[in-house]
């Protein structure tokens, strides 16, 4: 075949082009849709409550993905520090899914119940009050600002819509529970679940 | 993986190695001469031309073998659906491998240290390197790289305890935590404004520091109301229940007046989380001896 065939017909370098950047998605994303593996929860997962669901939203909103992974790779040195290796099936009510790709702080994914609600309220307020050589920044706001209880019902919908299996119930009490909650509430709640699902000795 | 998909992934993984192998070999073309060509693609804008020549050998081969290479990685590591490869390699065996490995390694020096007790095993120094390492990372974030605690987590390295410095005390606290609740206003919720300055004028008179006596005096009424539940009735506290003694210098909530208010009008939550779920025996048990060392 003729290079210049292609390179003067562009109907044909299109189709060539996109058969060309699709095979990777096709193979290797396409079936990750409909996997056994990655789409049914392990055993004992929830889908987060009114008010954790509000707290992922404040993760989100400050940026904490930014700085903080939620994915625990099988190496040792990972497993000894953060505790059992990340899997599929703990993921499958994210959306989306908050992995993240870069350390400057420690992985998240099990972070829930280490350390004390009172740590995690000092910690936000100022990090540096509990861990001198911290470089993460203060979010005082968030003692000051109350969740904004309006869309919570919403997005449990939408969620519900994608899969999530709530309940109608705890769609229709969603707001009055985040009612008059201070965001901090919210995000405290939301960090001390993480990855409690799935728990192992170090 | 249900056969579809895995086929599904294998033919366009294979399809798009010999896809490129294939478009190889379609669009190579001869040299005509050893040294250059001076074929050009035959157009010309400004005068300026383009030549036409082949790819490099080297480059032609090494495009080749990146297709065998690829082809040879797919026979020995899962990558077509189904096929679990001939090394029989994935990421949870090499995990496995690796902690099996560390656990031959350092299992049985574990194994000892949690075999000693608590007093002989904070003797040994290397034990003690250990511990220093597990605190680092484990305890450090609330009681402060030198144990030294701050304002709601308490100092470790001195001799006052809310839940007791035994070996087994320490060992209690580090498998199942402990949960300290000063309920606001203690066992009186109905403590009045001027009640609680009184109370906290006779909290200051432990110590000597009472800024009005009259109020002192009449605050051992409400103290006997609303705190010799947890805290005796000379102030002394409770290991029992995590009640701190008050009548000494060493205050986890700030010992001036405003700090007093502020913790009885508020009460006090104070969580140490277990740590059972997250280590091992031999781990708790060196940490222990760390713990305990820190001020014995």
């Amino acid at each position: 075949m003729k290079h210049e065939i292609v390179e003067k017909n562009l109907g044909l370098m299109i189709v060539l082009i996109v058969l060309t950047i699709s095979g990777g998605f096709l193979a290797e994303v396409v079936p990750l849709f409909f996997l056994k593996e990655t789409n049914e929860p392990v055993e004992g997962l929830e889908p987060l409550s009114a008010l954790e669901l509000e707290g992922r939203d404040i993760y989100i909103r400050e940026g904490c993905h930014v700085c903080h992974t939620q994915q625990i790779r099988p190496f040792r040195a990972e497993t000894e520090r953060y505790g059992h290796y990340s899997v599929a099936g703990e993921f499958v009510y994210d959306r989306p899914f908050l992995w993240g790709s870069k350390r400057t702080g420690p992985d998240l994914a099990r972070v829930g119940g280490r350390y004390s609600d009172a740590w995690q309220r000092q910690h936000l307020y100022n990090p540096r009050s509990v861990v001198p050589e911290s470089n993460m920044p203060a979010f005082p706001w968030l003692f000051e600002d109350q969740v904004d209880h309006s869309k919570t019902a919403a997005k449990m919908e939408t969620l519900q819509t994608l899969g999530v299996p709530y309940t109608d119930e705890q769609i229709a009490e969603a707001s009055a529970q985040v009612e008059g909650k201070f965001e901090i509430e919210a995000l405290v709640a939301y960090l001390q679940q993480l990855g409690t699902v799935i728990s192992d000795k170090r | 993986m249900s056969t579809f998909w895995s086929i599904w992934i294998s033919v366009i993984v294979l399809g798009t190695v010999f896809g490129c192998w294939w478009l190889l070999w379609a669009t190579r073309k001869s040299q005509t001469t050893d040294t250059e060509t001076d074929r050009t693609m035959g157009h010309s804008f400004d005068g300026i031309e383009e030549y036409d020549n082949p790819l490099p050998k080297w480059w032609f081969y090494l495009f080749l073998a990146t297709c065998i290479f690829a082809l040879g990685y797919l026979a020995l590591y899962p990558g077509l659906g189904n096929w679990k490869g001939l090394l029989g390699w994935t990421a949870v065996n090499q995990w496995e491998a690796e902690v099996a490995e560390a656990e031959e390694k350092y299992g049985p020096i574990y194994a000892q240290y949690g075999q000693t007790p608590v007093p002989e095993l904070a003797e040994n120094s290397d034990a003690m390197k250990i511990g220093q390492r597990l605190f680092a990372n484990n305890c450090s974030v609330c009681h402060g790289s030198a144990a030294r605690g701050q304002v709601g987590f308490p100092n470790l390295t001195d001799d006052d305890w809310l839940w007791g410095g035994t070996p087994e005390a320490i060992l209690e606290t580090l498998h199942n935590g402990r949960m300290g609740n000063m309920p606001a206003k203690g066992t009186m919720p109905s403590m009045t404004n001027e009640q609680v300055d009184q109370v906290v004028n006779y909290v200051l008179s432990f110590s000597g520091r009472e800024k009005d006596a009259e109020a002192a005096k009449a605050g051992e009424q409400v103290f006997a109301q609303a705190c010799v539940a947890c805290h005796g009735p000379e102030g002394k506290g409770m290991q029992a229940l995590g009640a701190p003694n008050l009548t000494d210098n060493t205050w986890l909530y700030g010992s001036t007046y405003e700090w007093i208010k502020e913790t009885v009008i508020n009460g006090r939550q104070n969580q140490m989380p277990a740590q059972d779920r997250l280590l091992s025996e031999d781990q708790i048990q060196i940490l222990a001896a760390y713990v305990y060392s820190l001020s014995n």
